[in-house]
């Protein structure tokens, strides 16, 4: 997606937009005003080039935004809401970087409309530790050596947290499978693979 | 991408509404881990989205009675972890768990599943790809454009159903064990509800090889079911890729068998990864019915299955990888239990 079309409304820079998370907060009443609207007028459905009120909880708070339909999670995240932790890898699904959790799923954020996370839960890389001390697979990261550059290293831990969660970290072998999805290009597989074993073998709370 | 209208209605009916008042240029949309793709591409170019995923009630996955019946909103991971799809129908369960990454799979419907596009390079090779500059042509993309493929880097394309027009390979793993279980789908349009095969909602390219369903624009598909057969615990998807996991198949099977001791009553085969659409190799089924599963039987199987392919420039393996993986298919089915 280039800078045009990516989702930051008119007259708003990408710089603008990442510092203003706070300003979001402030055009709370204004923005729930046009969100009754957008409901009332649902037939004819809205023309190509409206905006888009919604509401997700990003880390637990409530980041009430308006988009571009075209907008992608990762895109809206990144871009409007300065949580640059997802890294953008492909945009098409195939390389795990941009992986954060929806209502408790992981998910491409790539892939995800920005817009159909209107009231739903987004939990990034971001919301993962509390306060200082870093989430056990953070930690088991570290321990591990499972990162080399560490572009692929927030969606690996996000995919790796999930697959403790779904059950999905039974043995070596499920792990390698339920962890295809994330591509790391330098190759820090042997680490990663050992921190989720860790992990989940200690039966830490994820 | 173009700038488009966004709405999600939270009824069917209403979808079908919102789809008609919208006019030309709307789509719906559910996971959009296909229709989003191809549209940060520029294949796609709706000019309205209509999000099905607020519908309600359309995700419940139901296994009593005489059929499974999935609504057309349930994620794939959710079916693939169902127990009883686990546990009496291997083949359904695997075709899933086979298919993309958890991420997309906790993303991606069941009924979007159906109707997802080819991988075909040439195919993705659109105006907002990043290799832009040099856009193949393309009949799916670009009727009339000319198809690059054809006496080009041909590896992945298919080896059966193809045409003069398009050799692009029907990609999806899950219509393939649809198919081989005579599932079908339960429609929602403005002239009310229709059901038809899995296997007549695709077709074959022929000379319009952008026309690829038979679906109408504005019909919703609500369910998948499955009638139950005693076959399903005998039943497996063989997928073979380039990689262990997470890729596309460059052959794949689904099987499922009806068994009395060693001799099979009925068998059930379909194929992936080498044809334009989910194929049912109906020629491999004659030949093994009433036959006892042997490793020779089951080659045997796979060799008809094979019947009438033709290779192209780089992709000929493809005819005896897909010939073993029938083969292989039936074995390991074979192997499994009915109890
Ligand atoms: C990196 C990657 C790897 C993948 N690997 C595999 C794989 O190995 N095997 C495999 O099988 N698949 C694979 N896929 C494809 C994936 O399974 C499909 O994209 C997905 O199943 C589509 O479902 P969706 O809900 O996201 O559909 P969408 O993208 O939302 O929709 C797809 C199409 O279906 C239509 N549609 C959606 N729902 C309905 C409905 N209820 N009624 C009528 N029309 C509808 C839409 O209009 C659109 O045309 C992969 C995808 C990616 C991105
Ligand atoms: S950036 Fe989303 S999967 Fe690669
Ligand atoms: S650590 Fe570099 S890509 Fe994974």
């Amino acid at each position: 997606m280039n800078e045009e079309e990516g989702g930051a409304p008119a007259g708003v820079t990408r710089r603008t937009a990442i510092g203003g998370t706070v300003a979001v907060g402030s055009a709370l009443l204004l923005l729930d005003a046009e969100r009754v609207e957008a409901t009332v007028q649902s037939s004819p459905p809205p023309r190509a080039g409206a905006t888009l009120a919604i509401r997700p909880i990003v880390n637990g708070r409530a980041a009430p935004v308006t988009i571009d339909p075209r907008t992608s999670l990762l895109d809206l995240l990144r871009e409007r809401l300065g949580l640059t932790g997802a890294k953008k890898g492909c945009d098409h699904g195939q390389c795990g970087a941009c992986t954060v959790h929806v209502d408790g799923r992981r998910v491409a954020s790539c892939l995800t409309l920005a817009a159909k996370t209107d009231g739903r839960e987004v939990t990034t890389i971001e919301g993962l530790a509390e306060g200082d001390a870093l989430h056990p697979m953070q930690q088991a990261f570290i321990d591990h050596d499972a990162l080399q550059c560490g572009y692929c290293t927030p969606g690996q831990i996000m995919a790796a947290v999930a697959c403790v969660r779904e059950g999905n970290a039974t043995d070596r072998p499920t792990i390698r499978e339920y962890m295809s999805g994330n591509i790391c290009r330098c190759g820090a597989y042997a680490g990663i693979v050992a921190a989720i074993e860790d992990v989940a073998k200690k039966g830490r709370r994820v | 991408m173009r700038s488009f209208g966004y709405t999600r209605p939270d009824s069917a009916q209403a979808a079908v509404a919102a789809f008609a008042a919208a006019g030309e240029g709307a789509r719906y949309i559910a996971g959009g881990t296909t229709l989003y793709d191809l549209m940060k591409l520029d294949i796609e170019r709706p000019a309205h989205l209509i999000d099905v995923t607020a519908i309600r009630g359309l995700d419940a996955i139901e296994t009593g009675g005489d059929r499974l019946r999935f609504g057309a909103l349930a994620p794939m991971s959710e079916v693939a972890t169902n127990r009883t799809v686990l546990r009496d129908y291997p083949v359904l369960a695997e075709s899933l768990a086979k298919a993309a990454s958890q991420q997309l799979r906790n993303m991606a419907t069941v009924g979007g599943n159906l109707f997802q596009r080819t991988r075909c390079l040439y195919f993705r090779n659109g105006a907002g790809g990043t290799s832009a500059g040099t856009t193949y042509p393309c009949n799916k993309r670009e009727p009339g454009s000319g198809c690059a493929a054809i006496g080009g880097l041909d590896r992945g394309q298919a080896v059966l159903g193809q045409s003069a027009s398009c050799t692009a390979v029907s990609p999806g793993d899950w219509p393939i064990a649809l198919v081989a279980l005579d599932a079908y789908v339960e429609i929602l349009g403005a002239a009310g509800t229709r059901s038809l095969p899995v296997a007549e909602l695709y077709r074959l390219p022929g000379n319009t090889p952008h026309l690829e369903f038979t679906l109408a624009p504005d019909e919703i598909v609500t369910a998948i079911v499955v009638p139950k057969t005693r076959a399903g615990r005998r039943s497996a998807y063989h997928k073979i890729r380039d990689r262990e996991s997470y890729a596309f198949a460059l052959a794949s099977a689904a099987v499922a068998l009806d068994m009395d001791n060693d001799t099979v009553r009925q068998a059930r085969i379909a194929l992936g990864g080498v044809a334009t659409r989910p194929w049912r190799a109906t020629a491999a089924e004659a030949a093994l019915a009433g036959q006892r599963l042997t490793p020779d039987t089951a080659a045997a199987a796979g060799r008809a299955a094979l019947t009438g392919a033709v290779p192209g420039r780089h992709n000929g393996f493809k005819i005896d990888l897909a010939q073993r993986t029938v083969a292989d298919a039936l074995l390991i089915a074979a192997k499994r239990t009915t109890a």
